[in-house]
């Protein structure tokens, strides 16, 4: 899209209107999905869909080239041993290696994405932002995970924060774009909601709540005030943005409380790695050891499961 | 605001299979007698009635109808209880065996929720989670007070009023047993209670975990029955207090009744509980709050906020927001641990209902139902909407007692006061905004005896409950509980 299009698609939000958000409420409600009891074939199909929706991350300092490599086979394999699995949704990881995911994905329909503006904390300047966001989308990056300026948000200085969001989905051209809230840094609910709402009037195709770099990560409670702001400007819009809750989710039942909770706060046309993605490291492990259990009635060891 | 092409769909799709909670553990017997001392006796009457699972019209068991010379003898040995063993007793003493029975009844939950949700229809998570845990609460409380009345009542000494008739409805059989068993003994009364005729079997239930407690026989009697039943308890020469809880028409029956006598009576009896939510509360967890207030015990709550009243620039989103989780409510098998709607108690409750649903449309309110199936054996009730009403709707003005509400919108403040109070009623009722000055105004504005602030239905022994105006008489929990089984003298 033209630079100038994206512009004029675009308006600053009125914050004013964005709705209050009671934590306690929040909390009940978690906790009445987390009741939820999910067996049999539901569970299976639950499990499936969690590991078509994971974004297998790696995000450290020490990522090698071999690293990312047995990533991206872990992405095209999750589980030989255990056939019709899904493949995950994207391999996540840092700008420099995105050229290796791209290698060792090809002829693959998994989605590389790329952290980028200066992932994790964000502290640097727009150019620099946004010349980081050019070169993953150069090297091959087919989403970004930008973060928020925290600092300029919690100053109060939205105004900054929207038009740097906007200035990174032009630089993503038809990278999809996911926005990064930090919220183990924004404190309140009340500011996770004005966060999504200032980042999807920007032109976020996905908010995701966490870098998994800051405790804590994400929470149902934090996903869920997101999946209703996104619910708020679906009404308002028509526009579906997607959700990705990261950092902390590395059991089955966990995502698949996550999942209850999509399925009804957003409804079916949600439950798709287009519109949800689980960022983890180590959930996807879990989740194949418990399809094997629903599948043979036993536990493996997790020595049976590849660690990658 | 919402476009039709915008619309959410939560059918289809993904679908949680049945996650039903087993019955194997459970004991139910084909026929129960009355706990008369101790001891399941054969009624004098001769007559057995059926209690039956209103989610399949089964049958789950053959209780006894009490008759006058039944109510008698129980009377007769509260009585004897009275003068006896438990009014000598020591109130440390007496304590222990309130906390005995209120560990019997964790010990035992399982059993205690799955019979409370096959007898009463009341889906397995609200037994499980709410009845249960609640009632076996209130026996912890109250164990406590036994041995520290002088410390509820400072400067003057309260002693036992003697013999309790205590008459409970079948909203929440178990937890109402416990209202009223727990402080009648921790004051040192005995019991005669009468459970309702429709759920009779939680109420057996917790006479056998009483007899393994241990008590001494005749403090706690459990005579089951009809309405006779009850107007025998009442007009019981030997009974010196009367706890009631249900409908207001009984409610005035009995104090009718009781005028002239020195019998100390409370009465718990209707509500139509206004919900107010104001356009600055946080909505989505006000919609959570709405649903909570009218849908939980499928609107069996007297307490229940079956007047929706929201301020009118978010009118429509609410209602557009309560709609969509209408359809996410799980209506069907009790004891699925999914459900979020179970069955109707009885059929004679349904037809009140669908008679209400009826009087709604023809008085021209728009009447909206989540679109779900139910199942086609026992009585149903799909979660249900009006709007277009006014306070002189009769749908607004009466007590439904199941899963239906009424929507107005209003614009200031006061305008929502006086239609909030506008009611023969005044048992509860709920404030949602986002701003505490607001909270603490309409709290002390509301005629009612329990307003809950961004909350809905919360319950806990510790805090009093009870009505103005046509809701009763009198309050139960917490230490104003107390002063309904006690008489107060000097020290």
């Amino acid at each position: 899209m033209a630079l100038s299009a994206v512009r004029k698609s675009v308006r600053f939000p009125d914050l004013s209107k964005v709705p209050a958000v009671d934590e306690v409420g929040v909390d009940e409600r978690v906790a009445r999905f987390q009741t939820r009891s999910i067996k049999k074939a539901s569970k299976v199909e639950a499990l499936k869909l969690v590991l078509s929706m994971i974004d297998l991350t790696t995000l450290e300092g020490q990522d090698t080239p071999g690293k990312v490599r047995q990533l991206c086979q872990k992405a095209i394999h999750l589980h030989d041993a255990m056939p019709g699995l899904p493949h995950v949704a994207a391999v996540c990881v840092y700008p420099t290696m995105v050229s290796v995911a791209k290698e060792a994905l090809a002829g693959h329909d998994i989605n590389i994405a790329s952290v980028a503006t200066a992932f994790p904390s964000g502290m640097s300047t727009l150019k620099v932002k946004l010349d980081d966001t050019r070169m993953a989308v150069k090297a091959g990056a087919t989403e970004i995970d930008m973060v928020i300026s925290r600092g300029r948000f919690l100053a109060g200085d939205y105004r900054y924060v929207f038009d740097e969001i906007v200035a990174v989905k032009e630089a993503c051209g038809d990278a999809h774009l996911k926005v990064i809230l930090e919220t183990g840094e924004l404190g309140t609910l009340d500011k996770v909601r004005k966060a999504s709402v200032l980042a999807m009037h920007a032109g976020a195709d996905f908010i995701k709540t966490s870098t998994g770099k800051i405790q804590p990560a994400a929470t149902m409670q934090v996903t869920l005030t997101m999946l209703q702001a996104i619910r708020d400007f679906y009404r308002d819009t028509g526009k579906m943005i997607g959700m990705k809750p990261a950092g902390g989710i590395a059991t089955s039942k966990l995502a698949i409380h996550y999942l209850v909770m999509l399925h009804e706060t957003l409804g079916n046309a949600w439950m798709t790695p287009e519109r949800f993605r689980f960022g983890a490291s180590s959930l996807a492990n879990d989740v194949l050891m418990q399809l094997m259990k629903q599948s043979t009635g036993v536990y493996q060891s997790a020595d049976y499961f590849s660690k990658d | 605001m919402a476009t039709p092409e915008n619309k959410l769909a939560f059918d289809g799709g993904w679908a949680y299979d049945p996650a039903p909670e087993s019955t194997d553990h459970i004991r139910i017997e084909s026929r129960y007698g009355l706990f008369i001392n101790g001891d399941f006796v054969k009624p004098e009457s001769g007559k057995y009635f059926d209690t039956i699972n209103p989610a399949n019209e089964e049958k789950l068991s053959r209780v006894a109808d009490a008759n006058q010379a039944d109510v008698d003898k129980a009377v007769a040995a509260a009585r004897a209880a009275y003068r006896g063993p438990w009014g000598r007793m020591k109130p440390a003493e007496r304590g222990k065996y309130i906390y005995r029975i209120a560990r019997i009844m964790q010990e035992r939950a399982r059993e205690f929720s799955v019979i409370e949700s096959l007898d009463g229809g009341k889906p397995i998570r609200e037994s499980r989670d709410v009845d249960v845990p609640l009632a076996a609460a209130h026996f912890f409380y109250y164990a406590g007070w036994a041995d520290k009345l002088d410390y509820a009542f400072p400067g003057r000494k309260a002693k036992p009023l003697g013999v309790a008739g205590q008459i409970i409805p079948w909203n929440f059989p178990l937890l109402m047993a416990a209202w009223k068993i727990a402080p009648a003994l921790a004051c040192g009364n005995t019991v005669v209670l009468k459970p309702a005729e429709t759920t009779p079997l939680t109420a057996l239930k917790l006479a056998e975990a009483i007899a393994d407690a241990g008590l001494p026989p005749g403090v706690v009697n459990i005579v089951t029955g009809a309405g006779a039943t009850g107007a025998a308890i009442v007009e019981h020469p030997d009974v010196d207090k009367v706890a009631f809880t249900g409908s207001t028409n009984v409610g005035r029956m009995i104090q009718k009744k009781l005028a002239g006598t020195n019998k100390k009576y409370t009465l718990e009896l209707g509500g139509k509980a206004a919900n107010i939510v104001f356009a600055d509360a946080a909505i989505d967890q006000a919609v959570e709050g709405i649903v909570n207030g009218i849908f939980f015990n499928q609107g069996h709550v007297c307490c229940a906020g079956s007047r929706l009243f929201v301020q009118e620039s978010v009118a429509d989103e609410v209602i557009a927001k309560l709609k969509d989780r209408m359809e996410t409510l799980i209506v069907g098998d009790p004891l699925d641990k999914n459900t979020d709607i179970g069955a109707i108690n009885s059929s004679m409750q349904l037809k009140k209902i669908q008679s209400y649903l009826k009087i709604g449309q023809s008085e021209g309110a728009t009447m909206h139902q989540s679109s779900c199936s139910v199942p086609k054996k026992g009585y149903w009730c799909r979660p249900t909407i009006f709007t277009g009403v006014s306070q002189s709707s009769r749908v607004v003005q009466e007590e439904i007692f199941g899963p239906v509400l009424a929507i107005q919108t209003f614009r200031r403040y006061d305008e929502a006061l006086v239609k909030a109070n506008n009611t023969p009623y005044g048992l509860s009722g709920g404030v949602w905004t986002d701003k505490g000055s607001k909270i603490f105004k309409m709290t002390q504005d509301l005629r009612a005896g329990v307003v809950w602030a961004n909350t809905f239905n919360k319950f806990d022994p510790t805090s009093p409950f009870g009505g103005y105006k046509e809701s009763g008489v009198g309050r139960e929990g917490g230490l104003h509980g107390l002063d309904a089984y006690v008489k107060l003298g000097a020290r």
